[in-house]
């Protein structure tokens, strides 16, 4: 090879410089889609529609819309390119406490892609999409199963729409017995979509106190309860990350003042395969199947809150109702004494079909080694992050390890400072400052699906970070991040002054 | 200036009582970025939630003080939340009440018997 004027080795410099366009090698600096596209152009060829605009009159419109006209190869980059900035599951251990941000296998997305199932429509003939509706019956099957529950309504579309639903169900059995209440009761841990679904559906929130050991205050509860209380609220593990031992009691007081228990199991995850919500006396709880069955969250997907019922509430079930007869399945839209239904046709079919594979693939004892393992990993963290971080709690912890701040005290550094640094180390941080029952709350969640080896890589890298806090390197933490994509933001000012709404530069 | 274990301030002129949040809890509330402020001529009783705080960390409630009746809110923290943090003893009261029992004062805590509560947390 001509290696003669074509050094190879690179030269010592002063200084890095910054890059003339912003970018910093692959990492491209990407601007707004509105910013990337013009409005002149478009990148699919369509004839012009040979539409009779006057049928429109005075609502024929006369600016162009806005909207930016972008070819498929810049459309594909752009967001290729906005995914890079991003921490994905994909990418690393995403250790969200209160999230369950567990891998979504590809065996739920090969399975949701075949055409039977991606390319069936709401409404279509039901006799043509009998797989599609035995899928939801056997979904349906083993979420009663799991639980021990009566029925379950499949549509709720996410978890808070999931406690919508049940909290409809119980209005609607208190109705239906003549004993409308007024107030639900949600311990000061709860999930803060609890207390606002209550007031949602028209209740009165009420707090339940918390013991020394972060859980229900059983008797803060029976002073609470009454008989204008319709229900109770109570997350099972709790959002500290510990097992409600007292949930039995908790259930019969409850169920001897006349309201019913609405369980949130946001953490079923924890438990799966091992209890039964039924057998604690829950008389409704919903399932995040983006949580416990694996589906992907937010962004990557469609969320799904299915709602087991207990034989009390599975009467006001909401519609449609499966029903298994003679011409197969069919989905009854007006079932008798449902209490309505909580959105148009029945769900979320994409995420039953990934849940199905998940809870197929790994059967009813992979499912219950599913729940061992999230509380076996989250107990490796919580033993190796110990020595140098504070526990919140005593004990083991169930599939979440909770830390204070205490343990930064003086050394001016905040929980936001240290997740703040973690971006740095390659990790998403943990969930900060929630719940809001300890001090600068950093909790943290790994799942089920890390290995060991995944386990340590994370908590090495928590591990220095904790060393370089407690030696006082402050400089590291105050500034963070340093490497990402974009430097700390200032989420106060974006927060007082949201600006929702991109306008043009030559419009001011 | 009198305290409650919630870390509301209350400050008694005539009938009407100043209400708002201490310093200690704007500090750990951290940067507030919305205040709601009850309605004038709402009734009040101690201990109900009155008024919502939420900043970057959280949002909680801000429990009446005293009972009585609201007769004036402060419309300035709606559009200047900032002013929780800057000076939440005094520009950044949360409403006046009338109140309907001076004695409720009377009961809360002074400024050393709450700098003292604050020791113990």
């Amino acid at each position: 090879m001509q290696t003669v004027g074509r050094p190879t080795q690179p030269q010592a410099v002063s200084s890095i410089p910054e890059t003339l366009t912003g970018a910093r090698g692959l990492l491209q600096d990407e601007v707004l889609i509105f910013e990337l596209g013009g409005w002149d152009k478009t990148g699919v060829d369509l004839a012009k529609p040979e539409l009779d605009a006057s049928d429109l009159g005075d609502l024929v419109r006369t600016e162009p819309i806005g909207l930016p006209g972008l070819s498929e190869p810049e459309t594909l980059r752009h967001y290729v390119r906005l995914s890079q900035k991003n921490h994905a599951i994909d990418l690393a251990l995403y250790p969200l406490g209160s999230c369950t941000m567990k891998h979504n296998p590809r065996l739920n997305e090969k399975v949701a892609r075949l055409p039977g199932f991606a390319d069936v429509h709401p409404l279509q003939p039901q006799s043509t999409v009998q797989g599609a509706i035995a899928v939801m019956d056997q979904v349906a099957h083993w979420l009663k199963t799991l639980t021990g529950m009566a029925a379950v309504a499949l549509s709720p579309k996410a978890g808070a729409h999931g406690e919508l639903c049940g909290l409809l169900a119980i209005r609607a059995a208190h109705v239906a017995r003549g004993d409308a209440r007024k107030r639900v009761l949600v311990p000061t841990s709860a999930h803060g979509t609890n207390p606002a679904t209550a007031a949602f559906v028209g209740y009165a929130v009420e707090e339940i106190a918390q013991t020394e050991d972060g859980r229900v205050d059983l008797a803060d509860l029976e002073a609470k309860l009454g008989p204008d209380v319709a229900a109770i609220m109570v997350t099972n593990p709790n959002t500290c990350g510990l097992f409600e031992r007292d949930i039995i009691e908790i259930a019969r007081l409850t169920h001897a003042a006349g309201a019913y228990f609405y369980c949130d199991g946001a953490n079923f995850n924890a438990i799966v395969g091992r209890v039964r919500p039924a057998d604690l006396g829950v008389d409704a709880m919903h399932i995040n199947l983006h949580k416990t069955f694996s589906t992907p969250h937010g962004g990557g997907g469609p969320g799904a809150g299915p709602v087991v019922l207990s034989e009390a509430l599975a009467p006001f079930a909401p519609a449609p109702w499966i029903v298994t007869g003679l011409d197969g399945y069919t989905l009854d839209e007006n079932p008798d004494g449902a209490f309505g239904r909580m959105c148009a046709f029945h769900g979320q079919m994409g995420m039953f079909v990934r849940a199905l594979a998940y809870m197929k693939s790994h059967g009813a004892d992979g499912l219950r080694q599913v729940a061992e393992d999230a509380v076996l990993n989250a107990n490796y963290i919580k033993a190796r992050l110990s020595p140098l971080m504070s526990s919140a709690f005593s004990g083991p912890c169930m599939h979440e390890a909770l830390f204070t701040d205490a343990w930064l005290e003086g050394s001016g550094i905040t929980t936001l400072d240290f997740a703040k640094a973690m971006i740095d180390e390659g990790f998403h941080p943990m969930t900060m400052y929630f719940p809001l029952v300890v001090h600068g709350a950093m909790l943290i969640e790994p799942t089920e699906t890390e290995s060991r080896i995944e386990l340590d890589r994370f908590c090495d890298a928590v591990l220095r970070l904790a060393l370089a806090a407690r030696a006082g390197d402050a400089d590291r933490f105050k500034g963070a991040p340093f490497h990402a994509p974009l430097r700390r933001l200032d989420e106060t000012r974006a927060a007082r002054n949201p600006v929702l709404k991109w306008t043009p530069a030559s419009a001011g | 200036m009198r305290f409650t274990e919630d870390h509301e301030w209350v400050e008694l002129n005539g009938d009407i009582a100043t209400v708002g949040i201490t310093a200690y809890a704007a500090g750990q509330l951290g940067d507030v970025v919305f205040v709601e402020t009850p309605d004038v001529g709402k009734t009040l009783k101690a201990g109900d939630a009155f008024a919502v705080v939420e900043s970057v960390k959280a949002a909680s409630d801000v429990y009446a003080p005293v009972s009585g009746e609201v007769v004036e809110a402060n419309g300035d923290l709606a559009g200047s939340p900032e002013m929780v943090n800057q000076d939440p003893e005094k520009d950044a009261w949360f409403a006046k009440v009338k109140v309907s029992d001076p004695g409720e004062v009377e009961k809360l805590m002074d400024r050393a018997a709450y700098e003292k509560f604050l020791e113990g947390l």
